[in-house]
């Protein structure tokens, strides 16, 4: 696999960045974009852009046609049952608020316990504090160690016999931990409850095998599988998606509407109210096709092998000091400097052209255990190498250069 | 710009050792400051005498360089001031630090405001600017008994 003739499939990095070159540590908040998804947006608005499943004209059908390829090529990547188990949303946000709403509103009463980790991203906490306030429902917490990982028996500690669902990453965006889904949906289901899994990170760096994983909902946001922006997607059982409530109402999720009643319209249409992201769906099949063509495997390898390698050379460096050390590890790596603040660090990294990103990751929680405010996290993507990690390093020597550091 | 001239050595020496950065004895205005994107805190307090005269000023939080030499050049300042003229200082130096080229303030002496623009280098990073005005801001909040908390996101 030559990942610089992948690198030069991505236009971005022909710009400078205050006249370096770009070195983009900061896929976990958002990859960069493949130049055939660039163009198949343009395209499909140059040449054959229509609305999809409404009118019978030319281009209306084409597009429908298109839009419904983009499910099909995703249910084979994840490995879902029956395409209908995909539903687009505008992100992975959406997609966990769209089960905390209609799981909530059908299954949850006051005092129901929602278990998530300490490890979770504000959205998958967020949503289900909503049902805190509106239903009394409690929410528990499985325990982060010292590693940065939750294991199992963390999860299990937790679990009561009021425990609806368990919601957790796959992949956390601040450690990097890996966690054993398939192990937490097995506990899960043997005491009857369901399982919701954050993919945000999981989905663009792990094999993804719904079936094999089991769990009952899978998020994953597509700007973070090197596609387009305002586009997520929601795997859930078909039992779930004929058995919860519609979350939002309005054209193309009805089957008939009369005054005296409103019959909704079949998978996962039910779930697809108003007009989407056209043209990011169709553009995001050209995502899958780019990963497809690399394979994931290969994808895995080199990323596991720079995690590897920018961690060796981190902890080598004075002064910098790892968060987290999870036997599982995805290609995440964040860290603080001692007397040096993450967004000093940022800042300065910046100014050699090292995008990384700096702050609390949207998961407060976690720093708040790990005790420290915020943390600087430079997080790997297919068009990375050991070139781009021994720049951090050498940036990052800059950084400590300019604190007095040694 | 040179990253040298946003990080001076008078500011990495004030977020190394921040002046003030304690808990006024008997102070009797305060008011807190947050920053969400970065989750940093302050907690400004002041004394102020019966001519309304600042007697001392500190403040409590963490943060990174920038705002924490702002506090600590802030909390300096006032000092010795009147309330008026520290609101007017406020607004003077809010002004230069978006856009001004320089501080204009009567109140303050040549050597305050040499002291003040060391900070001025932030203007060149807009994403920079909240970490320099959040003390600021929540001065203005002390001052004023406004009792609600500052948030940078909420600021224009």
């Amino acid at each position: 696999m030559n990942i610089l003739s992948i690198k030069k499939e991505f236009p971005i990095f022909n710009n400078k960045v205050n006249n370096n070159d770009l070195v983009y540590l900061d896929s976990a908040n958002s990859s960069q974009k493949p130049k055939a998804v660039i163009d198949r947006v343009n395209d499909f608005y140059t040449k054959e852009f229509s609305n999809v499943g409404r009118s019978v004209h030319y281009l209306a059908v084409a597009a429908t046609n298109l839009y419904e390829n983009t499910r099909s090529s995703i249910q084979k990547y994840i490995n879902a049952k029956d395409k209908n188990e995909i539903v687009f949303t505008k992100g992975a946000t959406e997609a966990i608020n769209l089960v905390a709403n209609t799981f909530g509103q059908k299954f949850l009463k006051e005092g129901d316990e929602i278990l998530i980790t300490e490890l979770e991203h504000h959205s998958n906490y967020v949503p289900w504090h909503f049902l805190r306030k509106s239903k009394g429902i409690k929410i528990e917490f499985a325990e982060v160690n010292t590693d940065g990982e939750v294991t199992i028996e963390s999860i299990k500690k937790k679990i009561t016999s009021k425990t609806k669902l368990i919601g957790v990453t796959h992949l956390s965006n601040v450690t990097g931990a890996i966690l054993p889904i398939k192990e937490i949906t097995e506990l899960a289901h043997s005491k009857g409850i369901a399982v919701l899994v954050d993919g945000c990170q999981g989905a663009p760096h792990l094999k993804l095998d719904m079936q094999d994983l089991g769990c009952d909902f899978y998020a994953i946001s597509c700007h973070k599988m090197y596609g387009p922006t305002g586009l997520g997607i929601l795997y859930a059982k078909k039992k779930w998606l004929e058995e919860l409530p519609p979350y939002q109402g309005g054209g193309g999720m009805i089957k008939e509407v009369k005054k005296d009643g409103i019959s909704y319209g079949d998978l996962p249409n039910k779930y697809e109210a108003g007009t989407m992201a056209t043209a990011q769906v169709i553009a995001f099949d050209q995502s899958i096709k780019f990963l497809e063509k690399i394979g994931i495997n290969n994808i895995i390898k080199h990323e596991r092998e720079l995690m590897e390698y920018g961690k060796e050379i981190l902890r080598k460096n004075n002064s910098v000091k790892l968060v987290g050390n999870p036997k599982n590890k995805g290609a995440v790596l964040s860290f603080t400097i001692e007397g040096v603040h993450p967004h000093d660090i940022a800042t300065i990294l910046d100014e050699d052209g090292v995008a990384i990103r700096a702050g609390h990751h949207c998961c407060q929680i976690l720093h708040e255990k790990l005790g420290i405010a915020a943390s600087a996290r430079a997080s790997l993507g297919i068009y990375n190498t050991k070139e781009d990690l021994d720049k951090l390093n050498s940036s990052i020597n800059n950084c400590k250069k300019i604190f007095n550091l040694k | 710009m040179n990253i040298k001239e946003l990080y001076q050595e008078i500011i990495l020496e004030h977020g190394k050792n921040p002046r003030n950065l304690r808990k006024t004895d008997n102070f009797n205005k305060d008011a807190k400051g947050y920053n969400p994107l970065c989750g940093d805190h302050v907690h400004v307090y002041l004394k102020l005498n019966e001519q309304k005269k600042v007697e001392d000023a500190s403040f409590e939080g963490s943060g990174c360089a920038i705002s924490m030499a702002s506090a600590s050049i802030m909390t300096d300042l006032v000092k010795g001031k009147e309330e008026n003229e520290v609101k007017e200082i406020i607004k003077d130096f809010l002004v230069m630090i978006k856009e001004n080229p320089e501080l204009k303030s009567k109140n303050l002496k040549e050597e305050e405001k040499t002291r003040l623009m060391c900070l001025s280098g932030v203007k060149q990073y807009p994403m920079r600017v909240k970490c320099a005005t959040l003390s600021w801001h929540t001065l203005i909040s002390a001052i004023d008994n406004t009792q609600e908390e500052i948030n940078t996101e909420r600021l224009d």
